[in-house]
């Protein structure tokens, strides 16, 4: 056997970080190009028999919106969403994310794809999870070079919604929200708290003691492996057969 | 059979898009007019307001490298799993294409305003974000509804004046069928023009059937039709065809350059044969 099935992989690390953060909500949403997220969405889901809805973007199966484009927009501001992910080329030590690119806008050196819904969703969903595998001073920065969504807003605004963690390669950060600043809440299996600072542009809480993130559990990880990987197949085939070497099916 | 739908061929259909038109198109995901898409470039087409419903992949990214774009509104412009579309990158480093970057909400929200012959839409979030800093056009008022201290986005109405798309069916009467695919109808409500290429036109009527009726625009929507087997290659039509992630892939590879960009174009969309 390959070490693929026995080894836990960095991304299966993630994928049992954001599971946890998932446990008892009613309705996660997962955007595009979210493999891990979705992963993690659907192993919750799983996991809770069902009684956790799951509405994955660019899947035909676990997609239930009938309304168009705008229908997720509109369930979030209702509040109908409890759970949502976003990533950036540049994440801050304010929550802030860059989806649009580097240098001085418009004319930017490198262009990202654009916001997506992030301007808006992040301002509405209570619970929302940051990702992005790659953890160096590159991806998280003092400051963003543009803002897509904004971490954090002055008191008076209508936020029900903003940044609950960051989950990266090396670490699941919390977002303090009274202090408006990350906290270094676990490290993933063989980091050191000291390599998360080292990879890490911008400041942030650093307990003494900092624990391992929690893996999943025997039962779950075959669970993800095997029914849930299949389902992950649908919408991320690439992703699913890389992790897993599962086909879609 | 006896039909009521304006069906025209594919050339006459990419006519009726002038140059300088603001042109609404779905994301990759929808229903895309890849033919029609062809067909524009052909023609040789000048200066489109492009709008993304709510993000560009292949038919903008092929449109601005055939040098038809001038502008563009959109959430985000990508490729999916193939990257960020070359030619929009490269006309944005050089300053070639004015960029007017939304979220995607914003843009559901502006056509619906003009779905509703409305002037603008106010909008929750967007606060904060510099998106707001680069868009005059984008306005923030204290809700008038409120104690007095609630700080809300209005968004002006976009009305484009063509929305282009692909959809699997039309039938006799020239009801298009989108099925779930209701941004589509949402483009067709908003917009002053609706031009849609079909897989093919079914002898009978959508709007008797309830089941069917719920997923069609009705022919009021539609300006005319253009009959095109599979003409949503290679991104695909959900249900019916997969996308060709060769084909796909072969594209972003070949749009690095200007000149990938040209070789590209002149065997696909103008099938040239090399020497």
């Amino acid at each position: 056997m390959s070490s693929r099935n026995t080894d836990v992989s960095r991304a299966e690390i993630m994928i049992g970080a954001i599971t946890r953060m998932l446990q008892g909500l009613r309705h996660v949403a997962v955007g595009n190009s979210s493999p891990i997220p979705g992963s993690a969405a659907l192993l919750a889901r799983a996991i809770s028999g069902g009684s956790l809805r799951v509405s994955l973007l660019g899947s035909r199966k676990h997609n239930s919106f009938t309304d168009g484009g705008r229908e997720l927009f509109d369930c979030a501001a209702q509040g109908r969403i409890d759970a949502f992910f976003l990533s950036g080329g540049q994440i801050d030590g304010a929550a802030n994310i860059n989806l649009v690119g580097l240098g001085d806008y418009p004319e930017t050196k490198v262009r990202f794809p654009g916001s997506f819904g992030s301007a808006y969703l992040y301002h509405l969903i209570p619970r929302v999870i940051l990702f992005r595998e790659e953890h160096t001073p590159r991806t998280l920065v003092p400051k963003v070079d543009f803002i897509s969504a904004a971490g954090v807003s002055p008191k008076n605004e209508y936020r029900p919604g903003g940044p609950y963690a960051l989950v990266t390669g090396l670490c699941v950060f919390l977002f303090d929200k009274e202090r408006r600043r990350f906290r270094l809440q676990s490290t993933h299996p063989g980091v050191k708290s000291a390599n998360v600072r080292e990879a890490t542009g911008f400041d942030y809480i650093a307990p003494t003691t900092v624990p391992i993130t929690e893996p999943l559990k025997t039962d779950e990880l075959a669970l993800l492996r095997s029914e849930v990987a299949r389902q992950v197949a649908e919408t991320y085939p690439a992703f699913a057969a890389k992790t897993w070497g599962v086909v879609n099916g | 059979m006896h039909t009521g739908a304006n069906v025209i061929g594919l050339e006459e259909l990419v006519a009726r898009i002038p140059d300088g038109a603001s042109l609404a198109i779905p994301p990759d995901y929808s229903g895309c007019a890849m033919e029609a898409v062809k067909a524009l470039i052909r023609r040789g087409c000048r200066n489109l307001h492009l709008i993304g419903v709510p993000s560009g992949g292949f038919q903008a990214d092929w449109l601005i490298g055939a040098g038809c774009v001038t502008s563009v509104e959109a959430a985000a412009m990508t490729l999916g799993e193939f990257g960020t579309p070359p030619r929009f990158s490269a006309a944005i480093r050089e300053g070639r294409i004015a960029m007017k970057d939304a979220t995607c909400p914003a843009i559901h929200a502006g056509l619906q305003a003009a779905e509703k012959g409305i002037p603008f839409m106010p909008l929750r979030g967007i606060l904060g974000s510099d998106l707001l800093k680069h868009r005059p056009d984008w306005k923030v008022i204290d809700n008038p509804y409120g104690d007095g201290d609630d700080a809300i986005v209005l968004l002006p109405a976009i009305q484009p004046d063509v929305a282009l798309f692909h959809a699997r069916a039309a039938d006799r009467e020239g009801n298009v069928w989108i099925g779930v695919r209701r941004e589509l109808m949402l483009m067709a409500h908003a917009a002053r023009t609706t031009l849609v290429t079909v897989e093919r036109i079914e002898d009978r009527d959508f709007l008797a059937d309830d089941a069917m009726a719920a997923g069609t625009i009705p022919a009021l929507y539609i300006s005319a039709i253009s009959v095109v087997p599979n003409g949503a290659r290679p991104v695909g039509l959900a249900g019916v065809y997969p996308a060709d992630a060769a084909e796909l892939s072969a594209y972003a590879e070949a749009a690095k350059t200007a000149e990938g960009f040209q070789r590209w174009a002149d065997d696909v969309i103008f099938a040239k044969v090399s020497a």
